[in-house]
Parts: structure tokens; sequence; C-alpha cells
């Protein structure tokens, strides 16, 4: 889809290094596995990942009416939002479809870091900066900077002793500076694995030594490095949605399922006047997104027809397999009368019927105890 | 890269072997390292009669689906019913625990028409460059 040379993250050669399978994603050129997508998977379920997520965009946004723009351009009251706290939004267009998912930490009084997804990167800043129209300004950090996703119960102690900085204390969604890296250095307990993790934002200088003390520490207690692959296995198994996959333009928060971020009543945002519609109408909904899965049998990949008494009612929009439950799990879209848990839908794969059913999402849960193991947890 | 010698190759990465009346199919660990993390294995009805060159079997990986095909025509005779419930032994054990399928060849020389392990070594190679 790109045209030219991938781009290539500061951890580039450790990827090659640690015998990484790369792949192309989005105009970068990244690790899909190191080993094996399965055993990356559990070893962030089960001890530590390390992920670089360097190809994810970083956008600060600042100026005196930073907190008032900006809220006019995502779901979620930024006003609410206290320094040092994160939150997954929404950015969606006048329609209410949604333009990219977005984790945003409020650093300052009127100073925030928003993180979009890689594909998205340059339609949300030229969208972000259209719609400022000067209050507010957005600037694209990306460059030079990395980004590194830990995951994994054995994430917190590791990182507590490897960093100066507020890591077992961290509460879910907070974030504190890395002193030792400079001033623009961070760490936030936020990911997007549905287990406890950190996500470090800083300089490209300091990754590759700190991607390397990371697995020294945490190496012989099954810490590895994780792909790609793994990433989207553990997102799936957690429920959460994929911009392209599970989202895009023409789907609204209400279907995917993310009425959650909405705060109506806050001041104005783009595509408020279409969500009060359908928000008024949620019972009218046409199509829900759904978890589906199948006891046995092939992966439902994005694509494959979702039939309720062999009438086609949706489509799976993400498939894959999950470890925890041993079995093909899929999220798609289906009319609203088949949306209900327990409902009976099959697919079709290579021309054999499959039957399997609709489910409670996420298909994974941590335990409870197991994310606040490590410290204080508090509700995202 | 394991290629033992006492079997015969296609060039889509299967391995054969000729055991009595029947040849054994699997996918060798060139296929198995490609493929990684086996989670799904379709095999033929025993009974059918398949074409050298046609798919005859789907594995599937975490990432995608992969056919596997026929390496000489024949009929099905018996396929790994272990494979349903551990699929991994295709990572596991590729040239054992993780046969695929066995037929019956319809043509005796077909057999003998397959890649020895060192042409199939030598394709390998050569696509490489």
């Amino acid at each position: 889809m790109s045209e030219g040379p991938l781009a290539r993250t500061a951890l580039y050669e450790r990827h090659l290094a640690f015998g990484a399978r790369m792949t192309e994603f989005h105009g970068w050129e990244m690790p899909l596995y190191y080993t094996s997508i399965l055993d990356e998977h559990r070893a962030v379920r089960e001890a530590l990942g390390v992920f670089d997520t360097s190809h994810m965009g970083q956008v600060l946004v600042t100026g005196a009416a930073a907190t008032d723009t900006l809220n006019g351009l995502v779901v979620s009251d930024l006003a609410r939002l206290g320094t040092g706290r994160a939150c997954y939004t929404l950015m969606l267009n006048e329609r209410g479809g949604i333009l990219d998912d977005l984790i945003i930490y409020r650093l300052g009084g009127e100073e925030f870091l928003v993180i979009v997804n890689c594909g998205r990167r340059e339609e949300d800043v030229a969208w972000m900066r259209r719609h400022a129209e000067g209050r507010a300004d957005i600037t694209d950090i990306s460059a030079g900077r990395s980004m590194l996703a830990v995951q994994g119960p054995l994430a917190s102690r590791v990182l507590e002793e490897l960093l100066d900085a507020k890591v077992a204390g961290l509460g879910r969604f907070e974030m504190a500076p890395i002193r030792t890296m400079g001033p623009d250095a961070s760490i936030a307990r936020t990911g997007y694995t549905g287990g406890d993790g950190f996500e470090l934002f800083l300089p490209d200088a300091h990754a590759t030594r700190l991607w390397e003390a990371i697995l020294a520490a945490s190496a012989g207690a099954g810490g590895r490095p994780a792909g790609l692959g793994a990433r989207d296995t553990l997102r799936l198994e957690a429920g959460l949605r994929l911009y392209g996959a599970d989202l895009n333009d023409t789907t609204n928060p209400y279907e995917a399922g993310l009425a959650w971020t909405v705060v109506l009543d806050k001041g104005p945002f783009i595509g408020q006047d279409a969500l009060r519609e359908l928000h008024a109408s949620t019972g009218r909904l046409t199509r829900r997104l759904v978890g589906f899965e199948l006891e046995h049998g092939p992966v439902p990949r994005a694509g494959t027809p979702l039939l309720a008494g062999g009438r086609q009612v949706g489509e799976v929009t993400s498939g894959g397999y999950s470890p925890a439950l041993a079995r093909p799990v899929a999220m798609g879209y289906v009319e609203t009368a088949s949306a209900e848990p327990g409902t009976a839908l099959a697919v079709v794969i290579r021309n054999q019927r499959h039957h399997g059913r609709v489910v409670r999402l996420p298909f994974w849960k941590a335990q409870p105890g197991r994310l606040t193991a490590a410290g204080p947890a508090t509700k995202g | 890269m394991k290629i033992p010698a006492d079997l015969r190759y296609a060039k889509t990465h299967e391995w054969a072997k000729r055991e009595g009346e029947e040849i054994v199919v699997g996918i060798t660990a060139h296929a198995q390292e490609e493929l990684r993390d086996v989670v799904f294995v379709e095999l033929p009805s025993p009974g059918r009669a398949v074409k050298a060159g046609e798919p005859v079997a789907v594995v599937e990986s975490v990432k995608a689906a992969f056919d596997i095909y026929a390496p000489v025509s024949g009929t099905i005779s018996r396929t790994n019913d272990a494979l349903a419930k551990t699929p991994a032994l295709i990572n596991q054990d590729c040239y054992g625990a993780g046969w695929m399928f066995a037929l019956r060849a319809a043509r005796a020389d077909d057999y003998d028409g397959l890649l020895s392990s060192s042409a199939y070594q030598e394709q390998m190679t050569a696509s490489r460059q």
C-alpha cells in the first residue's frame, strides 16, 4: 500500500538480531514474530513480552486552549481527565463514523499526548489541525521517538527495578516521567493486551539500551520480545477493537460497543449531533459488534460471512485463534436480532459449515487480583 | 533444515514415503517453519480420488490457511486423526507423528518421479537466490 522504502524503527537491528520474521505494516517494516506467535502470546499472559510499538504516532496538543480544542475532537470529556492520567477515546467525523481510536495522556494542564494508529497518523494530524483552527498547536513528534509496550504479570517488577520512575505504584491509565531519560520520557500503565502492562514513550537514543535491559532482566523468568502477530491475538482475545478491521469511518461507537467512551452531554464535539440521533434510537441500531466462537474448526478470518438460519446476518471483521480458550474466535458485526449472547451462528469456510455462537466480549479477562498483584489498580 | 534422505518430495513442500502399498504424505520442515503455530488441519476423506497437484488438505496457522497438495494421483486410504486434537504435531514432528494422510497411488512409478532429498534441497537453495 505504501510506495518507496519501508520505514524502520530505532529497534530494527535488534529485531533482526533476535531472528524476527519481518512484515510490512502500514508502510513500516515490523516484526511479525520472533519464534512463534503462540509462544509470544503465552509469554505476555504468563510472564512478560516487549513490543516495539514505535510505528504508532505520537502527537502533542498544546496551547492555552488545548483542552477545549481537543475536547471538540473526541468523544470523551478531557476536562475530567486529571494530569498524569490517560483515557481510551475515539475521534469521529460529522456523521459519527470513527476516524481513529486513540489513547490520550494528559501531560499537564494544557498539554496532551495523543497516540494514534500508524496507518491513520497523517490523516489524523491533518484533521486535527484543520479543526483546531489555530486554537491549539498540533505537533507530530513521532520522528525520533520510540514507544515500547512491556506487557505481562512480570512487567511491573522488572520495570520497577530498571527505571528511576514510579512504576509499581502507578494505577491503570496513570503516567509518570522517567527521570533518567530526559524531560520527554514517560511511562504509563496502559497497553492493548487486556492484561497488566506498561507503555513507554522515549527518545530513540534510549530505546535499544532499554530493550536489551528489559529482556536481560526478564529472560530467565520467561520474558521475550513479541511481535505484531501476538499483539493481534492478544488484543482479539481481550475483545479490543482494531482500527481498520473492527472500526472505520462507517462504524459508529454504539454499534461498535464503545458507548462507554462517549460523554454526550459535554461541550460540543465533532460527531455529537449524529451521536445524539443515534443515541435516541439505540434500540433501533441495525447491527452490533459481537464476539463469536467456534468450539472447534478452522479460523474464521476477516470477511467470512456470519449466518443465522442459513441467511447471512453479518461478517467477521477480526478472526483468530484464542490460546486461552484453545478455539477459534472472531469479532464481527451482525444484525441486532442476532447479536444476543448465545445466538447460534454459522460460518462457511471452504464449502463446509461450522457452527458457533455469539459470546460476550472479552473472550479472555485478566483474573481479578492478577492485574493488581503488582500495585494498586484503579478504574481506567 | 532436516530433509530425510529416505523420503521423496514435491516442489510445494510435501514429503512422501512409500510404505508397502501406500504412500504416506506430510509437510516438510521448511513448510512447517514457514507456517509456525499450526492450530487447525483439514484432511481429505478416505476413499476420495485425488490428482497430483490437487489441493487436498488445509493447514491453518495463527496467521493464515495454506493448501496442501497431493504429490501423486491416487485414492486417499487413511488420515492422521490425531491432528484433529493436536494440530501442533505438525510443528513438533512433521516427518513422524505429524504425518497427514496416506494414499494408494494410481501409478506405481509416479512416486519415483518425485524429487529426491538432494533435488528438493537444491530447489530450496535456488529459490532463495
